[in-house]
């Protein structure tokens, strides 16, 4: 009786789906609805794995009630390809080997994302601030950074 | 009232009346509620010292807190608004350089995009980067509560570390301050030992008016991290007034600011620095701010 109904836009298609008030967006992502590309990494909004858009808006979804995403058009990792074929980004961060354990790695592709969707010719500068909410332990950053690069150059020419 | 097996349960009320209602509420089922804007402290509070059952107040859905409002006379920020639309608007940009400058230094890209001014004002922190700034440009706090609207300067709101002056049904709609004329600008710089996502070591929040021959005619400074408090610091401004802002009346500025501060010494830094740290960002603060006046 308690649970909430929560009536949302998720990678384009609607959703619906149960949740208890204090569920996170991220665990109704995982759990009611299946998709487990965003990672939990902190769940305390320091490292960004989990991050996910919000109406455009970049946002970690561990700090989001799932109740609030009614209404909404929520975009998770899982929406960034269009079918078969990668996103620029996800191409570039294969090419560029910008991934080893990958826990992190959607939610960079995600925060990527909304870089370039807001400004497509950053500088280093401008990526790495941008990024600065988003944590690799493995890799290192300046292959993110030039994956990021070489796929804002890619989506320019497009 | 239908909670979790938890105790928990989530309101999204639409107008104020509802919220009033929503929040009102805990008198007859003895539930405890609380405000929710951009949740990015709320969630990490419950999740590490503050487990406990409540009903949520989601005040995202409101017409009046979601408003960012240029008059002629006054500039109105509602407390849902999130710190990636402040940094974003173009008239805020403009007229409060250095309150977004302070919204800007508000945690990641991810936080900024649900973090509000409001949230980081009502958390109190002795280090909220958006306090000194609120202060600085004299803005005052629109609460509503079973007692009517009522305003409080943001100077008196917060009354002590995460301590605010919010009665248990009172919520804050928004912020409200002046609109700064062509010849006032701010400007709030902070230390942290990093380039980004820490928290302030020291702050300083300062703006300056200036007339027509650069001579200070106004000016406000506030001072962050080195009290329980943010600290509104008259007799800093009193340095600045009547000066032109040359490098003595800015060094007695910063003398006042270190004086005025009640640090502590933790982790970040010790009584001894935050001293000499806060003045030097009080000088280079009104500096900047003077800077941005003649660029008007």
């Amino acid at each position: 009786m308690a649970k909430q109904h929560v009536t949302t836009s998720v990678n384009g298609e609607e959703r619906e789906f149960l949740c208890l008030p204090e569920q996170t967006m991220l665990e109704a992502l995982r759990e009611e609805l299946n998709l487990t590309g965003t990672k939990e990494g902190c769940a305390t909004g320091d490292c960004g794995a989990c991050s996910i858009l919000v109406d455009g808006t970049l946002v970690c979804s561990c700090l989001m009630l799932a109740a609030e995403a009614e209404g909404r058009e929520v975009t998770t990792i899982e929406g960034i390809a269009s079918g078969s074929d990668l996103h620029p980004l996800q191409q570039k961060f294969l090419e560029h080997a910008a991934l080893q354990c990958g826990v992190c790695t959607p939610g960079f592709i995600v925060a990527s994302k909304a870089l370039l969707d807001e400004d497509p010719d950053p500088d280093e500068t401008s990526i790495r601030y941008w990024l600065a909410g988003n944590l690799c332990r493995c890799t290192g950053y300046d292959k993110i950074v030039r994956a990021v690069q070489d796929a804002a150059v890619e989506l320019r020419a497009e | 009232m239908n909670t979790s097996a938890g105790g928990y349960a989530y309101l999204a009320p639409s107008t104020l009346d509802e919220v009033a209602q929503a929040l009102g509420g805990a008198a007859t089922d003895g539930l405890r509620r609380q405000v929710l804007a951009g949740g990015t402290d709320l969630l990490v509070q419950m999740r590490s010292v503050d487990p406990g059952p409540r009903v949520f107040v989601d005040i995202k859905a409101l017409e009046e807190t979601n408003r960012i409002e240029i008059s002629d006379e006054s500039v109105f920020i509602g407390s849902a608004v999130s710190a990636s639309r402040i940094t974003h608007h173009q008239g805020l940009c403009e007229l409060l350089p250095g309150l977004v400058e302070a919204v800007y230094l508000i945690g990641s890209t991810q936080i900024q995009g649900r973090a509000t001014l409001v949230g980081n004002l009502c958390n109190a922190s002795p280090a909220g980067d958006a306090i000194p700034a609120l202060i600085a440009n004299r803005a005052v706090c629109q609460v509503l509560g079973p007692g009517g609207a009522r305003e409080v300067a943001v100077e008196s709101f917060v009354v002590g570390v995460q301590k605010n002056d919010l009665a248990p049904e009172e919520f804050v709609v928004g912020v409200r301050m002046p609109r700064p004329s062509a010849l006032t600008s701010d400007a709030y710089l902070r230390f942290i030992p990093r380039t980004e996502m820490d928290i302030a070591v020291a702050g300083a929040g300062v703006s300056v008016t200036l007339d027509d021959s650069g001579a200070c005619t106004d000016a406000r400074v506030s001072i962050g991290a080195v009290a329980p408090t943010a600290l509104l610091v008259p007799s800093a401004a009193e340095a600045l007034i009547g000066s032109v802002l040359d490098e003595q009346s800015l060094r007695k500025a910063g003398e006042a600011c270190s004086e005025a501060a009640q640090p502590i010494t933790d982790k970040r830094g010790t009584v001894e620095y935050r001293r000499k740290v806060v003045a030097v960002l009080c000088e280079r603060a009104a500096a900047k701010a003077a800077e941005r006046v003649r660029g008007q």
